[in-house]
């Protein structure tokens, strides 16, 4: 072997392809012996820059020095992975930081607001219940001189007045008499608002406060030419437990919405058991269907919100307690609505429609507001359907208790005691109603039926006169529309003269249902001794038993006087009253006033027989005492009285452990100057009430300490 | 038919005694306590108040013709009187009354001479009118006199 020849470049070349696996690896080898002048042996010329790794060789030479720089061909990428995740976690770490330091700003802002408004609020509340204490302490002090101005009122009027000056005194108690029930809503308002409204439990009639209601509102309707009309259900039991001011201030109020806002058609109130009404969707409000034939908004609509008769309401107890009566009662209207951005303030205390209301029909705007809270307290809800230019219907319903203890009592609808006499003596007898529209001739049924006699409605003359003359159902009495007596007067007279036909010892009586009164008709139809009586509506079966009585010579004269303030005589029934007053005659005549309303009274001509009388125990409910009497006025026998209350308390035994004993006692004063509030009170007496008695301020008067004995009519 | 007509008269009569003012309507109020238990009502209560007031004018003449006269003792009767008459309604003699009273209150002896002639006066011109009432309404019937108002 002589020696090969080897390409050295092409072999390191080859074999640091080798060791380099995918970087192209550049070598350079140099001769360093002089360290100032590396003598380039292998490798390209490029420059040395980047990163290199020097690392000397050995070739056996002694004297020389080599070395070898290798470094990568390309330079090493940007780290670009790197680079944005560091910058990307820089990024969201700033934005974190940032978050939270701007939500711990937020925070403490809001709960610095938070507090101020705790402050505000604190001090509104604050505010509110002074405002409230001030209105309810200021109407107090308002009301008990109205209170006193009205009485004096009332006095002027029953002394000698001209026309013109009673005009004046009249004037002025209408005014009076709306400042105190304006002061009496803004009373209960505060009431309300302080939570201290309470309701009573008491028995009641129904059917009594609608009549009282509709007397009430009786009228200005036929005033203004608006039909008024009520409809109790016959479900609806007789006696309910329950608050009747109250409920009675509720449907008064509504009432007096509609008569405001109505000029003509009809308002209808109807009052019915839940449980008949959930059943029925719709009610038709077509033209000829309503009472006066006016259109009507759909009474459905105003119970559609309520939340007992939504789905979920019904899967509370379908059967509730069974003493439990749940009401709804309605109040249609075709007035001239409330126009629909009005419609959600309508129950915000002092709200009204328009600036223009308060000026043109007078209230304030609490009564919707109150009446809420009332239904509230009532467990019921209220609300309304109103279509401007058709009209309103407002709905509520209220829970009360069954006031019958015999749960089958509600089937009889006999109204209360004071028309007993009156159902006793037409029960049995027919009448016939000749009308047209059927919701109201429902309405005239139930009222006729309440008197114990039975109805047939036909809805023309024609058809009424075949029922009369076919004889076999007889007919007691025939009842006429107005609206159809008019439509054809040569019918009208007709039938007048076909009833003096009749050949029956006593024809029926007929009479006419009238809205309002028109002076022009008739008069040319009728004559004689049998032009039809009139009775005008709204319908009450009081009115309608008197007008049927004076029509048909039935019934005692008793029943005319116990009519007058039934009130009265709830209240005062079974009492028994002292009477003191020297003078014979007036003791006759007050005594007899008082056992007219059903009082047992004794009488004494003296104070010293008043003093011993009374001396405790005794049974007296209360004491009527004349003030001048020789000897011992009234104030003397008073004051006599009152200290034995106090000082013969020891002595009491025998009466239900009464520990005060205090006897109502009223003065009886013919002169108003004589004997003043203060006067009376100082000596203890509870009040006074004018001589001769006047029913109103008796009634007044009386009821401050005895509550209504219930109508019990079992 | 009579009866009818007796019956009217009856009403006329008491129409024109409210018209003229003798009497007010405290007068219906007792007309409507009368019933069937009470038939004579009013009759008694009218009776009853002639007697007491016939002596109570009495007493108030003695008191005005002998010696000096004693104001407060005839304001006492006076009121009474009053009293009486307000309680059946009969109008102007309670007007004559308190007038009777002013003046008493006044110390006006001349004034209570007058006015007191004056409810004399008044007052027998009620009783007249009144028994005539009465027999009248006797004639009619049982019923004659009670209240035919319904209010």
């Amino acid at each position: 072997y002589i020696g090969g020849v080897f390409d050295v470049e092409s072999l390191v070349e080859k074999l640091l392809q080798q060791l380099a696996s995918k970087q192209t690896i550049l070598v350079n080898v140099y001769d360093t012996t002089n360290r100032s002048h590396p003598i380039s042996m292998y490798g390209s010329n490029v420059s040395a820059d980047g990163l290199q790794h020097v690392s000397t060789l050995n070739f056996g030479d002694p004297f020389r020095k080599h070395e070898m720089h290798c470094r990568f061909k390309q330079k090493p990428p940007w780290p670009w992975l790197a680079i944005t995740t560091s910058i990307g976690i820089l990024v969201i770490a700033y934005l974190v930081g940032y978050i939270f330091h701007a939500t711990v700003n937020r925070i403490a802002k809001v709960e610095d607001d938070y507090n101020k408004m705790m402050e505000l609020k604190k001090k509104a509340e604050a505010a509110d219940v002074a405002k409230s204490q001030f209105l309810a302490t200021v109407s107090h002090e308002i009301r008990t001189p109205m209170n006193g101005v009205l009485g004096m009122l009332h006095m002027l009027m029953d002394t000698d007045l001209d026309v013109t000056q009673q005009d004046y005194v009249r004037t002025a108690q209408g005014s009076g008499k709306a400042l105190v029930s304006l002061i009496n809503e803004v009373l209960d308002q505060a009431k309300i608002e302080s939570g201290r409204l309470e309701l009573d439990a008491v028995q009641f009639d129904l059917r009594a406060i609608l009549d009282d209601v509709l007397s009430l509102f009786s009228g200005k309707s036929q005033e203004k030419g608006v039909e008024l009309a009520v409809y109790i259900s016959d479900r609806v039991p007789e006696m309910l437990i329950g608050d009747p001011g109250r409920f009675r201030q509720i449907i008064t109020n509504l009432m007096g919405n509609s008569m405001k806002f109505t000029e003509k058609g009809h308002i209808f109130v109807t009052v019915h058991l839940v449980e008949e009404v959930i059943g029925s969707t719709e009610v038709e409000t077509s033209s000829e269907n309503t009472l006066s034939g006016f259109p009507v908004t759909d009474r459905c609509s105003s119970w559609k919100g309520f939340k007992a008769f939504s789905q979920e309401g019904s899967t509370f107890p379908l059967s509730p307690p069974s003493d439990s009566i749940n009401l709804i009662v309605s109040v249609e209207d075709t007035g001239v609505g409330i126009p629909p951005e009005a419609q959600s303030r309508v129950f915000t205390p002092f709200m009204q429609v328009g600036p223009s209301i308060s000026r043109i029909h007078g209230g304030t705007g609490i009564g919707l507001s109150i009446s809420k809270c009332l239904v509230g307290l009532m467990n019921g809800e209220i609300g309304f359907v109103s279509i401007p230019k058709t009209g309103s219907t407002f709905t509520f319903t209220a829970v009360f208790t069954n006031g019958c203890s015999n749960p089958n009592e509600y089937k009889s609808h006999k109204i209360n005691n004071q028309s007993n006499s009156a159902s006793t003596e037409f029960q049995g007898m027919t009448a016939l109603v000749v009308d047209p529209r059927p919701v109201r001739a429902k309405v005239s049924r139930y009222h006729i039926q309440r008197l114990g006699i039975s109805v047939e409605v036909v809805s023309d003359l024609n058809q009424g006169w075949s029922n009369i003359s076919s004889g076999n159902g007889a007919i007691d009495i025939v009842l006429v529309e107005q609206e159809v007596w008019d439509r054809d007067s040569h019918l009208s007279s007709l039938f007048i003269n076909n009833f003096k036909k009749i050949d029956r010892r006593t024809p029926p009586k007929l009479f006419i249902l009238a809205n309002f009164i028109s002076t022009s008709r008739t008069s040319a139809t009728t004559s004689g001794d049998n032009t039809p009586s009139i009775i005008m509506k709204p319908l009450r079966s009081s009115m309608l038993a008197a007008s049927l009585q004076r029509a048909m010579g039935v019934g005692s004269k008793g029943n005319a006087r116990n009519r007058e303030l039934p009130a009265l005589r709830n209240l005062l029934l079974g009492r028994k009253i002292l009477i003191i007053d020297d003078n014979n005659v007036n003791l006759k005549v007050a005594a007899g006033a008082l056992k007219k309303y059903g009082a047992e009274v004794e009488c004494a001509d003296s104070g010293k027989k008043a003093v011993s009388l009374l001396k405790p125990p005794h049974c007296f409910d209360a004491c009527f005492m004349d003030i001048q009497m020789p000897e011992m006025d009234g104030f003397e026998a008073t004051k006599l009285i009152r200290e034995m209350e106090k000082h013969g308390e020891t002595s009491v035994e025998a009466y239900d452990n009464v520990s005060n004993w205090h006897v109502p006692i009223l003065a009886m004063t013919a002169d108003v100057i004589q004997a003043t509030h203060e006067e009376c009170l100082k000596c203890g007496m509870d009040g006074y009430v004018s001589k001769p008695f006047e029913a109103e301020q008796l009634y007044r008067e009386v009821s401050r300490f005895f509550q209504s004995v219930p109508n019990g009519n079992l | 038919m009579d009866r009818n007509h007796l019956k009217r008269q009856v009403d006329f009569m008491k129409r024109s005694f409210l018209d003229q003012g003798y009497l007010d309507e405290q007068f219906i109020q007792l007309e409507e306590l009368q019933d069937d238990d009470n038939p004579n009502f009013v009759e008694e209560i009218v009776t009853l108040f002639f007697n007491d007031s016939a002596r109570l004018l009495q007493n108030i003449e003695q008191a005005l013709v002998s010696g000096p006269i004693d104001f407060p003792s005839l304001d006492n009767y006076m009121h009474q009187f009053k009293g009486s008459s307000s309680s059946i309604g009969a109008k102007r003699v309670k007007n004559e009354c308190t007038r009777f009273k002013e003046y008493c209150t006044a110390g006006n002896a001349e004034g209570c001479l007058r006015t007191f002639v004056q409810v004399k006066q008044e007052h027998a011109i009620l009783k007249t009118k009144l028994e005539t009432y009465f027999q009248l309404a006797k004639q009619a019937g049982p019923s004659g006199t009670s209240g035919g108002q319904i209010r």
